[in-house]
């Protein structure tokens, strides 16, 4: 992804645009390949730190094992989470053609 | 084993759902079969400024399974976001664990072979969709329905290493660890059901080499007769593709149980690039030394130690004691039956269950809870075949009553007016009676040759059976016979 002088490409910043859904503009990518070259350089910067012996951190919180009961919460109303969908058709949500018939 | 010199490696990933009441991070019920979106709720829709928060059963019953299975137990493990776009899951990502598993490196013995389980991770189960229009298929639908009760049930995903090679190893492993997920009663496995469903890793190499052939992942096997043939058929299209110099693509195929075939899925490229990170609304699982013993302590007999034990307790072949084991609750009451047994053997026991109640079982698709059969009723008849009261013939008319209709054998026996006569003295008066009638039969058994011999004893016997009803007892008819003929 990275030839070292450039973090970060165009091509990089379309293809991560694409899995993630987003319709960017030109002008956008743009300043997203801008934005993302930065925030990379800073991943950079910690890289290039000395960190042997410190375990990576998964959590920014210093918490294990938050645990609740197995013990069952009432649900909530159908009608009431289906009032939310744009579409609903027989208790289920209705959603668009899935795959192009291509 | 080995076709026009290639052998196939098979490594599988079993998804099991677990038995727990609730779904994986919230307090929805984890139940089958409710109306569709009931059992949802503002975690497990995605619905913003929701969190989940880990059931504490679920790490109990990973622990319980790495237990019973020798895995090792890191100590901390993550969930992290498995980024796709497809409406089964409402929040467009599937909390799962990638880098950090809950549990690594076990193994499980299969007919005496080891086979090694990589890894065993937690992740939500997703939603249901129903194509509509276009015959159901998902090419050709107008749109899905979707149904998120199944979204964030739990489910374990158990990685074989790719140490399996033939089809019926994969059946027989599959079979073994479904065994073990039962006893140790996290997961009710019920492939038919969805509560289990197996992927295999599936390819083919020259014998004798060493390097994996490209591998193709087979889906969609609802069954272990499934999981078995779709193997099958994937190793031999393979071997075909090499032998016409093809190359193998690497790739999903679906198996289809109506044309007996694997089929590639239309694939796009780069649409497996899941962008995985940890979830950063999950702290990390750091099971204590407490849970884990607690949950080694949970750990019960598991089906290999009991198949064992049932044939050197009870004398039966390691076949019979399979079907004892794996079918559910046959073990439990058979067992129950023998310590209910006054007379007769544990062997006879477990021969009517592995026969005529299987039999039943098979034919009625019942399940052994709901026979008005119970253990010491089959303990009763075991009894009556021993102490001589009825032959082994009338029994299985008897049991077959009593697995009809709530009854006693006894009572059937008495009923019927089956009981063998076997009073001696009552035998004795009717022998020779039937001798003092049939004195010219005495006289040419006496004087005949060894055929004549035969003949006239066999006319005797049946003369005296014939005097009884049917109902004396033949061991003792015969010996009385033999004293007066002497
Ligand atoms: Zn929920």
């Amino acid at each position: 992804m990275t030839d070292g002088s450039a973090p970060i490409t165009r091509a990089d910043v379309e293809h991560v645009a694409r899995l993630a859904r987003l319709a960017l503009t030109d002008a956008e990518v743009e300043r997203l390949t801008a934005d993302l070259a930065a925030v990379l350089d800073h991943a950079a910067d910690v890289a290039a730190l000395d960190l042997d012996g410190v375990p990576p951190t998964a959590h920014p919180l210093p918490l294990r094992n938050v645990l609740r009961d197995d013990a069952v919460r009432p649900s909530l109303d159908r009608d009431e989470v289906l009032a939310a969908a744009p579409v609903a058709e027989d208790g289920r949500f209705r959603v668009p053609r899935i795959l192009d018939p291509s | 084993m080995t076709t026009s010199g290639y052998e196939a490696v098979i490594g599988l990933e079993a998804h099991v759902e677990l038995a727990t009441a609730t779904k994986l991070f919230c307090g929805c019920p984890n139940e089958f079969g409710a109306a569709p979106n009931t059992h949802v709720c503002p975690v497990c829709l995605g619905l913003p400024g929701s969190l989940p928060v880990l059931n504490r059963a679920v790490v109990e019953y990973a622990l319980r399974f790495a237990a019973a299975l020798g895995f090792r137990v890191p100590d901390e493990s993550i969930f992290a976001r498995k980024n796709y776009f497809y409406p089964d899951m409402p929040k467009d990502y599937q909390i799962s664990q990638y880098e950090e598993p809950i549990l690594v490196d076990g193994s499980i013995e299969v007919d005496g072979v080891h086979i090694g389980i990589e890894r065993a991770h937690l992740e939500e189960d997703t939603g249901k969709t129903t194509h509509m229009g276009g015959g159901g298929r998902i090419h050709e639908a107008d749109y899905s329905l979707v149904d998120y009760n199944r979204a964030g049930v739990p489910l374990m995903e158990i990685v074989s290493r790719p140490d399996i090679r033939t089809a019926e190893q994969a059946r027989a492993y599959v079979s073994e660890l479904r065994g073990v997920l039962k006893a140790l009663g996290v997961s009710d496995v019920k492939m038919e059901e969805g509560s289990m469903r197996v992927d295999a890793n599936v390819s083919v190499r020259p014998v004798g080499t060493e390097a994996f052939g490209t591998k193709v992942e087979i889906k969609n096997m609802n069954s272990l007769r499934s999981l078995g043939r779709a193997i099958d058929f994937e190793i031999e299209r393979q071997i075909a593709a090499l032998e016409a110099g093809e190359r193998i693509v690497q790739e999903t195929r679906h198996w289809d149980e109506a044309d007996g075939r694997t089929h590639g899925m239309r694939t796009k490229e780069g649409s497996s690039d899941y962008r995985y990170f940890p979830e950063p609304d999950l702290v990390p699982v750091a099971p204590s030394g407490e849970m884990r013993a607690a949950a080694a302590a949970a750990v019960p007999e598991l089906p290999a130690a009991r198949r064992a034990r049932l044939v050197a307790d009870w004398g039966v072949s390691e076949a019979d004691a399979r079907v004892l084991v794996d079918v559910d609750g046959l073990a439990d009451f058979a067992a129950a039956a023998v310590d209910a047994l006054r007379d007769g053997a544990a062997r006879d026991v477990a021969n009517w269950c592995t026969g005529d109640v299987m039999a039943h079982l098979n034919e009625t698709g019942l399940s052994i809870e709901v026979l008005p059969l119970a253990p010491d009723g089959l303990a009763e008849l075991v009894g009556l075949v021993a102490a001589g009261t009825i032959s082994r013939n009338q029994a299985k008319d008897v049991l077959a009553e009593c697995l009809r209709a709530p009854t006693r054998p006894a009572q059937v026996v008495a009923e019927r007016g089956l009981e063998q006569v076997s009073d001696t003295g009552a035998l004795a008066a009717v022998v020779d009676e039937v001798l003092a009638a049939n004195a010219d039969a005495v006289a040419e058994y006496r004087s005949g040759d060894d055929k004549a011999k035969k003949k006239k004893r066999g006319f005797l016997m049946g003369e005296c059976m014939k005097a009884l009803r049917g109902q004396g007892n033949p061991q003792l008819l015969n010996a009385l016979l033999d004293e007066r003929l002497a």
